[in-house]
């Protein structure tokens, strides 16, 4: 089976070896041609120091402009103990550091994780001059204020009866190049678990990624500890090299320098930073000294920075990247390796509604509504509904615009509150659960609008719903590799093979038609194996083709689940529907079989405004 | 030593700098409530009015002279900056919107250090706000009395502007819902320029007038665009009351704090922002649902 990890994890052997490689080989072709060790030396930590901030930023997407503070906090914690506390073991007071540093993010992202985008940027930056205004001045005692700590020790080993202490220069690079080793191989494990692929899905849709089942503030929270960890170890490390613990390293600047340096490189690639620092070191050095430019060398840095914004938004490993990208599929493409859309068959559903957790007989209702009502401000979207489904039905909800079942279905999978009212589902109340753990029970819902992780492709997009199916709301399995997390194959290809989109599942989510789109998010909702399945008009916007090959997929789908169907689409509904509740100005107006709400007179009169009564 | 008349003054001195506060605070906050987007080059527009109106006083000796030149000098950078950078970053990611802003932040104050230095320059206020004060019980510096006045007057206007003039009208509906304010017909394209102008210009106005309190540096926006960050997410992002109320507000946490001990004032400043974002997460006077 051409699972998931299987291409990738060929890949994935050759990136370690060729980074363990590169840095074997940087100090033999960098000392010949000039190069200082202490730039190479500098290069790696601030290497090191942007492979946790592209994991927050690149993966995860969340900007924050106060890594300094774990920078600092990390720095200092490991140089007072190796100075002041008479420490000698130099990595366990950096491992110590790293844990101060991880323990401050935890805090942090408590309060700057409340809000996002521009409102987590403006917080990070007040939080990160909070730490620099606490090292100066309230806790100088022991940080030593604006000197800093200086006498910070470099490591020693002892192994084996031989004893190694670690130098200045090259030597000193042989120990920041294991760490960065280290680093990079964790980070790289990091991107290639279920929370690696679940980060990148917070990235491109948040709400989707609450949706299908993930706990979305628990997995930022975790990318905010684990890049606050990495800053820490590397502010350690910024001491060591130094024999000083400098306390520019808690300015606002170290954090901005950390951005460039890693837009530059490329955000999302872990090696941009790398890449970013050794440009913005080395062209720093080479305009001050080569040519005399002074302080410009920081505009010429600047002007390249908003240049690569404005026209290389990935930086420059991403634009290599990209390069080769466009050239594989130019060769591939002039070598007539081409895909055709599969149509839907009438595929036997290997997706059933599987290991769901309370499996537990049971013979009321799977859900119901008491007396749900919405209001906002002073309009009553949905007023005291009453909606009960039976197991295994299949019921329509119809009525015009404005009737209120978007709100009803918002209210159901616990992206709303109701204002009042109770929602039951398999016996048990989940009014005020929020959408992640109402998916978890196993209720979730199509969109309207598609909502799709854009920028992936097919089969990411269900891996990660189907991880949630997997490992539940919330697990920090992130040394696991996503290929070894049972049954998430058969899930994700089951659901393909459901949806119509095996043959399609290398494209990205943007090359895709219409219809493909809608029915890989019926997918996203069917991947979680929910036992019930909303479906938010997943005819809307179909020519007659789409619409058909719909249809046949409801009609599929619907074996062994219990399906709520709210469509415009008479015609559809009527054919597919057991029941139908007609929604009207938000209260129910009816409920009955098809044949039974055709006649109904008060639904006639709803829709033709009272011509045929 | 806490006296009464030591009191009094640093509530003056947390009014001015309130005031300071939320002049440039609610630049910033009108143009993320209109164009979406989040400014951090705020910091080094401020900077760089202060730069201007020097530049102006050194050759005219006018005060009057460098206030305009420094308001007007913003105005057009601000609009430039518009036309040729930001409005490609209307359709883009919030991030991508900071990380240009940032860039560009770094380009204008690495440009005044090119020309001008990192040593400190000084502006000396007019000769009538030369000299101090007596207010009876104690003495204070009179050009501080005039910026609280004058910086009054300015936001009086800006108010005027958004609450009293069609291009308000506009602008706060633009806040509301730029897309709707599009499909009825109004040039937004237009309006977003004036209006990134305009944010420009009360940042570069704020720091001509600031220019005779502190001395000059290419770095002094940079302490500012924080302490705009802070009086933001208090007021509530967006909102021109909630800049002014969170600028009072901020101004006189750090001028209170300093006078018990200087070093926590920043501290405290921010211990007040979680505190706000902890009971209200949208502001004091921000509505709910912006992020």
């Amino acid at each position: 089976m051409r699972g998931l990890g299987l291409m990738l994890g060929r890949h994935a052997v050759l990136v370690e070896i060729l980074t363990a490689a590169g840095l074997v080989a940087a100090p033999f072709v960098l000392s010949p041609l000039g190069f200082a060790p202490g730039t190479a030396n500098h290069i790696l930590i601030w290497g090191l120091f942007g492979v946790g901030f592209d994991l927050l930023f690149g993966y995860t997407g969340l900007l924050s402009f106060g890594q300094s503070a774990f920078y600092g906090t990390g720095g200092f914690v490991a140089a007072y103990l190796l100075t002041r506390a008479g420490m000698s073991n130099v990595v366990l007071a950096l491992v110590i550091g790293m844990i101060a540093a991880a323990i401050a993010g935890y805090g942090v992202g408590l309060i700057a994780l409340r809000r996002t985008g521009i409102y987590f940027a403006m917080i990070t930056v007040a939080i990160a001059e909070t730490f620099f205004f606490l090292e100066n001045s309230p806790l100088s005692a022991w940080t030593g204020g604006e000197n800093g700590l200086p006498g910070v020790p470099t490591p020693h080993f002892d192994l084996f009866g031989f004893h190694y202490q670690v130098g200045t220069d090259w030597s000193m690079y042989g120990f920041l190049a294991v760490c960065y080793f280290v680093g990079i191989v964790i980070a790289l494990r990091i991107v290639r678990s279920p929370v690696g692929a679940i980060l990148t899905a917070i990235r491109e849709n948040p709400l989707r990624a609450a949706a299908v089942g993930h706990n979305v503030h628990g997995y930022k929270l975790t990318a905010f500890v684990i890049a606050a960890a990495y800053a820490g170890f590397s502010g350690g490390l910024l001491g060591v090299l130094q024999a000083f613990m400098p306390p520019e390293a808690f300015t606002f600047d170290t954090s901005g320098q950390l951005i460039m340096q890693t837009v530059i490189g490329g955000t999302g690639t872990l090696f941009g930073p790398l890449v970013g620092a050794a440009v913005w070191l080395s062209l720093r050095d080479f305009l001050q000294q080569s040519l005399n430019l002074g302080a410009a060398w920081k505009l010429v840095l600047g002007l390249i920075f908003v240049l690569l914004v404005c026209f290389l938004r990935r930086g420059l490993v991403g634009g290599l990247r990209n390069a080769v990208e466009w050239f594989t599929a130019r060769w591939r493409a002039s070598n007539g390796v081409a895909e055709a859309p599969a149509p839907v068959a009438a595929v036997v559903a290997t997706v059933g509604p599987s290991r769901r957790r309370d499996e537990t007989p049971f013979s009321g209702p799977v859900l119901e509504a008491r007396g749900v009502t919405k209001s906002f401000g002073g309009l009553v979207a949905n007023r005291d509904i009453q909606f009960s489904v039976s197991q295994g039905e299949l019921r329509g909800v119809i009525g015009p615009n404005g009737a209120g079942k978007s709100t009803f279905f918002k209210m159901l999978t616990g992206e709303l509150p109701p204002t009042s009212g109770h929602i039951i589902f398999h016996g048990r109340d989940i009014t005020g659960l929020d959408i992640a753990s109402v998916c978890q029970l196993g209720l979730t819902k199509s969109y309207q609008v598609n909502q799709l992780f854009n920028r992936l492709t097919v089969r990411a997009n269900v891996v990660i719903a189907a991880l949630a199916e997997r490992r539940g709301r919330f697990s920090l399995d992130f040394l696991r590799r996503i290929e070894r997390v049972p049954g998430l194959d058969a899930q994700v290809e089951g659901t393909l093979a459901l949806v119509g989109l095996a043959a399609r599942a290398d494209v990205p989510v943007s090359d895709l038609a219409y219809g493909e789109k809608r029915r890989l998010e019926i997918g996203l909702a069917l991947a979680s194996s929910p036992s019930l399945l909303l479906l938010d008009e997943p005819l809307a916007g179909m020519s007659p083709r789409e619409r058909a090959e719909t249809v046949t997929l409801l009609k599929n789908i619907r074996r062994g689940r219990t399906l709520v169907v709210v469509d415009h689409d008479m015609d559809a509904i009527f054919e597919l529907a057991e029941r139908i509740t007609v929604l009207h100005e938000g209260a129910v107006l009816a409920e009955g079989t098809p044949a039974e709400i055709q006649r109904n007179k008060f639904v006639q009169e709803a829709y033709l405004g009272g011509v045929a009564a | 030593m806490i006296t009464w008349p030591n009191f009094v003054s640093q509530l003056f001195n947390g009014l001015a700098l309130g005031a300071l506060l939320a002049l440039i605070s609610s630049g910033l906050t009108i143009i993320y409530g209109t164009l979406g987007v989040l400014n951090l080059a705020h910091g080094a527009m401020f900077m760089l009015g202060g730069y201007a109106g020097y530049v102006a006083y050194e050759a005219t000796g006018s005060f009057t002279v460098a206030v305009v030149a420094g308001s007007l000098f913003l105005v057009v950078v601000g609009v430039l900056m518009e036309r040729v950078i930001i409005r490609y970053f209307y359709s883009r990611p919030a991030e991508d919107q900071i990380l240009v802003t940032f860039g560009i932040g770094i380009c204008l104050v690495e440009v005044i250090r090119l020309f001008f230095g990192s040593l400190s320059k000084t502006v000396s206020p007019p000769d009538w706000a030369a000299g101090i004060t007596s207010l009876g019980f104690m003495f204070y510096p009179t050009y501080r009395l005039a910026v609280v006045g004058i910086i009054a007057a300015a936001l009086v206007a800006l108010f005027l502007v958004l609450f009293r003039t069609r291009l308000g009208l506009i602008v706060r509906a633009g806040i509301e819902d730029s897309a709707m304010v599009d499909a009825l017909g109004i040039d937004v394209d237009r309006v977003f320029m004036i209006v990134f102008g305009i944010g420009a210009m009360a940042a570069g106005f704020a720091g001509i007038v600031n220019a005779p309190v502190v001395s000059l540096t290419p770095d002094v926006g940079d302490a500012i665009l924080v302490e705009t960050f802070v009086v933001v997410v208090i007021g509530g992002v967006g909102s021109f009351t909630g800049a002014i109320l969170g600028g009072l507000i901020s101004g006189e946490i750090l001028s209170l704090t300093s006078m018990v001990d200087p070093s926590y004032s920043g501290v405290m400043l921010f211990a007040v922002m979680t505190l706000v974002l902890m009971l209200r997460p949208q502001g004091l006077l921000g509505t709910k649902g912006r992020t």
